[in-house]
């Protein structure tokens, strides 16, 4: 948690190396790369609300964030609505789904939880594939404008960095202060026992449901940007292998840290473009590393600063000892 | 403060609690106490609105709330204890206990995000509020420590911090004493008392009778389900019936 401060400087000099990283990577194929680490976080820390702060599992978050997508695609391409507009649209009507199936769904715990979300995934993906009148099914839609301001169109890949990292910014500084808060607390209370936090007056069904819904409004917002910065989508980026890779973003970087969701989805964005050579191969590697970080760093790669630092200083005690 | 009329609670073919009626004066300390298998704890799971009972009725302030949920239990200000001890084990000492002040706080999910500021003063209040709970268990020392690291005794004082969190009108104490030693089970009573000081009234499953005649104003006894007895501690000690119960035919 640290200091009131120290959250703030957290924040400040992730907010500086976001701003400065296209110096390094400018013109890119890189740059292309970052954007999707950024949409990436977003996604990876809305699920990391949901799971990591109030311990109820999604297996079903790319729906959320295919919602998203098609609703702005949709509205966008075949009835010309404005893509800001659009991107209300989708979070309302992605918000206003959420809590509506929340209810039921968050009822359920653990597996049956899981099975339900998982479910709800495969139904919405189904649903971008046969409705073809609509979404363009399998083959995808295509002709989704840029968003624009005036005369001005984010239709480059260091225009689309900052506005992705824009609101990527803003979904970390309103997460940071959601959790070290009064609504934080009740969250995580929730996790480490859900009837004692209902015993001392949190209403755990409401707040599970209101999480949810806020997790869903996320990715829905990623889905819409990252629709409108592709200008095309197909369901294939929606399905269920990629709900379980945003699972292993989050439980990589650190669950029920802010900062984890960012390192995790940097993580499984710029390895693949590294473990080309491996090509189909590469799911191996995935379920390599998963198995490995959950038996020695249960706590993610946010956790390696606090498990290294102890070491340097013991050593550097040691050395001062020889000498 | 306390009615409950004629609860029963039938699991299965099991009948764990039959026609049983008791109520607790304000400001009272009414002990619970029946050998293991009386029903004690499951009546505690009814009265805290964790169990629906299969019939009958409970009364809190002349307001019915039987089958009332744990949270809307919680701010018409009754809270309670875990005989297993239910902390957040995750969480530090006084963030326990800041959880016990949720229902007097107010900040919704987008007023805490968006920090504003009758958010930020409420967040203090709360802190500062939460301290003096820690004050009041003595257990202000561990204040920054996670709860998972407490000695077992602390655990225990730290739930009972947290519970007290809620100004509630009655606290149910769920076998507080369980896995205490002798001095920290002193202790424990002597918190009590100051408990029902500040106006509180307490009612407590208890196995320990050296704490429980000590300090209950009336006692409750269970056996296989039934009320068997109720009185003062003295006429208690003295009922054949309880006697028999506990130790078995002479």
């Amino acid at each position: 948690m640290g200091t009131e401060r120290n959250v703030l400087l957290k924040y400040l000099l992730f907010s500086a190396a976001v701003l400065v990283a296209p110096i390094f990577f400018s013109g890119g194929y890189l740059l292309n790369v970052l954007v999707f680490v950024g949409i990436n976080t977003m996604l990876a820390l809305a699920l990391n609300l949901l799971l990591g702060y109030a311990g109820q599992i999604s297996l079903g978050q790319a729906a959320f964030f295919g919602l998203g997508s098609y609703i702005s695609g949709v509205a966008t391409a075949n009835y010309g609505m404005n893509p800001w507009t659009a991107l209300v649209l989708a979070a309302v009507v992605v918000g206003v789904i959420a809590f509506t199936i929340g209810f039921p769904i968050l009822k359920l715990k653990g597996h049956y939880l899981a099975m339900s979300t998982l479910g709800f995934g495969i139904i919405i993906y189904i649903l971008f594939n046969e409705t073809i009148d609509l979404t363009g099914g399998p083959s995808g839609l295509s002709g989704i404008p840029y968003f624009s301001v005036g005369e001005f169109q984010f239709d480059s890949d260091l225009k689309n960095y900052f506005l992705i990292w824009g609101f990527a910014l803003l979904m970390i500084l309103f997460s940071v202060n959601l959790v070290n808060s009064r609504i934080g607390r009740a969250l995580r209370a929730i996790h480490d026992s859900e009837v004692a936090a209902r015993v001392m007056g949190v209403n755990a069904r409401l707040l599970k449901v209101q999480i949810f819904a806020l997790s869903a409004v996320f990715s829905s917002i990623a889905g819409s940007l990252y629709a409108h910065t592709m200008t095309f989508i197909s369901p294939a980026s929606f399905g269920f292998n990629f709900s379980v890779e945003l699972l292993t973003m989050v439980v990589i970087g650190g669950l029920g840290t802010v900062y984890g969701s960012f390192l995790g989805a940097a993580l499984l964005t710029l390895l693949p473009e590294f473990l080309r050579t491996l090509q189909d191969y590469d799911i191996v590697f995935y379920g390599l590393l998963l198995v490995l970080m959950t038996m020695f760093m249960p706590g993610g790669l946010v956790r390696i600063p606090s498990l290294v630092l102890p070491f340097l200083a013991k050593f550097k005690v040691r050395r001062q000892g020889n000498a | 403060m306390l009615r409950v009329e004629k609860i029963t609670q039938v699991f299965g073919g099991v009948t764990a609690l039959r026609d049983v009626s008791f109520s607790v004066a304000k400001g009272e300390i009414k002990g619970v106490i029946g050998p293991n298998g009386a029903g004690k704890t499951t009546l505690f799971n009814i009265i805290s609105g964790i169990y629906r009972q299969t019939s009958g009725d409970v009364f809190l302030a002349e307001k019915k709330i039987t089958q009332f949920t744990p949270e809307r239990l919680a701010r018409r200000g009754m809270v309670r204890t875990f005989q297993n001890v239910e902390l957040f084990g995750n969480m530090t000492v006084l963030e326990n206990v800041m959880i016990g002040l949720h229902t007097k706080s107010r900040s919704g999910i987008l007023s805490s995000a968006l920090k504003f500021p009758t958010a930020i003063r409420e967040e203090r209040r709360i802190r500062q509020k939460a301290l003096e709970c820690l004050e009041f268990a003595g257990i202000t020392e561990h204040a920054e420590e996670t709860a998972d690291n407490l000695p077992f005794g602390k655990c225990r004082l730290l739930e009972i911090a947290r519970a007290m969190a809620l100004e509630p009108a009655i606290i149910l104490l769920d076998e507080p004493a369980a896995g205490l030693n002798a001095r920290e089970t002193a202790d424990l009573g002597q918190l009590i008392e100051r408990i029902r000081a500040t106006g509180v009234t307490v009612v407590l499953v208890e196995h320990d009778m050296e704490l429980v005649m000590d300090i209950c104003d009336s006692i409750l006894v269970l056996n296989l389900g039934e009320k068997l007895a109720e009185g003062t501690p003295l006429e208690i000690q003295e009922n054949q019936k309880v006697i028999t119960a506990y130790l078995g035919e002479g």
